[in-house]
């Protein structure tokens, strides 16, 4: 079992379950801002499990909280999508909508792993993350083939996200399971979606990438990091 | 040795009185989140699922138990937590159900919408978002008393 794998899970869920959490008390409607805090407490939830099991397969005495809070940019190994700006609601919901429907995909995987500590964390998280890709999917929908002004918004994000997509399924031996092999199912549910929505896919499977072996990420994730980690760097001793 | 260890049916007797913090009409018990009640020699060993793994009741959930289970005399006292095979809804007890519903929650169905209001029980109803105030409900509304409500997720 690859700590490095684990800790690519639990770095997505928690980068973004964090910048999901940016929008509490900001979102267009009540029921959005509930539904968006909501999302992002599962993500952090999920987090802890796969954190948790890093920390204890690592052996090295850290946890799940020294993981998030006690390491740089450079130490983390999400997803460069995860770690993009909200920018308005129509990107966050975007970016949710491609991650979640690449995550629900990994996880269905994940649940049937050899590890069954891996498999229980996929179980759990599962039924969560399937709703939230029915939620996203619900949205893309609704704005895509909304208004013109809503249409607009929705097709600029996919085409300024997409060039991100290309990393979900580049893989190599830390991961938990064959990335590359998740693309044909994730291709046909968003090809779907994105129909239904009127939106076009890009023409370009162009995908940056150094996000998930961290050799570069993008300069928006120190500035998210610095938020997040302030408290328990400046006060290492603070506790609940 | 003869030591005087509660049986496990009074614990669970004990525990079906905790109620859930954030929905209290219904008890742990009903929420079908003990899992398992057994004793390892001495150490009262007590196995709780979360419901969602970021739900921030898990943790005052804990407390809770400890804080039943001790009162009834347990002194040694073992929280395992258990998340595989996940929760469901499934698990929840018919009695629970149907203290939700009058307390104005409705409880999960496997269609994946609530049955009725819980307030006028008219089937005319619709939702509004697919998430609610806590982690396992959902907001609905019904098109007949207009009255919003709460509804019990099926995972």
């Amino acid at each position: 079992m690859s700590v490095i794998g684990l800790i690519r899970m639990g770095d997505n869920t928690l980068v973004l379950g964090q910048r999901v959490s940016e929008w509490c008390g900001h979102s267009p409607a009540l029921e959005e801002d509930i539904a968006l805090a909501n999302t992002a407490l599962d993500l952090i939830g999920q987090t802890q499990l796969w954190l948790g099991l890093a920390a204890e397969r690592e052996g090295k005495g850290r946890t799940a909280d020294t993981l998030a809070y006690h390491r740089d940019a450079w130490d983390f190994r999400n997803l460069l999508l995860v770690e993009q700006p909200n920018r308005d609601f129509g990107m966050t919901m975007m970016r949710q909508f491609l991650f979640d429907s690449w995550h629900l995909e990994a996880l269905t995987a994940l649940a049937k792993h050899d590890h069954a500590e891996i498999s229980a964390i996929a179980q759990k998280s599962v039924k969560e993350v399937t709703y939230h890709r029915e939620r996203s999917s619900d949205t893309v929908i609704a704005l895509g083939d909304g208004t013109e002004e809503s249409h607009a918004r929705m097709q600029s994000a996919l085409d300024r996200l997409w060039p991100y997509v290309g990393e979900m399924f580049t893989t190599d031996d830390d991961d938990l399971i064959d990335m590359a092999a998740l693309r044909p199912a994730f291709d046909a549910y968003v090809g779907d979606v994105l129909a239904e929505a009127t939106l076009t896919r890009p023409e370009s499977d162009f995908a940056h990438l150094g996000g998930k072996t961290g050799a570069r990420h993008t300069e928006h994730l120190g500035h998210m990091l610095a938020t997040m980690q302030v408290l328990p760097r400046s006060y290492p001793d603070a506790t609940w | 040795m003869v030591t005087t260890r509660p049986s496990v049916q009074d614990v669970w007797t004990w525990l079906a009185a905790v109620p859930d913090p954030e929905i209290p009409v219904i008890s742990l018990i009903d929420l079908g989140i003990i899992r398992d009640v057994q004793w390892q020699g001495d150490t009262l060993e007590v196995t709780v699922t979360p419901t969602y793994s970021g739900c921030p009741a898990t943790s005052i959930i804990n407390i809770e138990i400890e804080a039943a289970l001790r009162v009834n005399g347990i002194e040694n006292l073992s929280l395992k937590r258990q998340i595989a095979p996940p929760w469901t809804t499934d698990w929840m007890s018919d009695a629970g159900k149907a203290k939700l519903e009058s307390y104005g929650i409705a409880p999960p169905q496997p269609a994946g919408g609530p049955e009725r209001c819980p307030h006028c029980q008219s089937t005319h109803v619709e939702k509004i978002s697919q998430f609610g105030s806590t982690p396992c409900k959902a907001q609905w509304r019904c098109t007949n008393c207009l009255e919003p409500f709460d509804y019990f997720k099926c995972i």
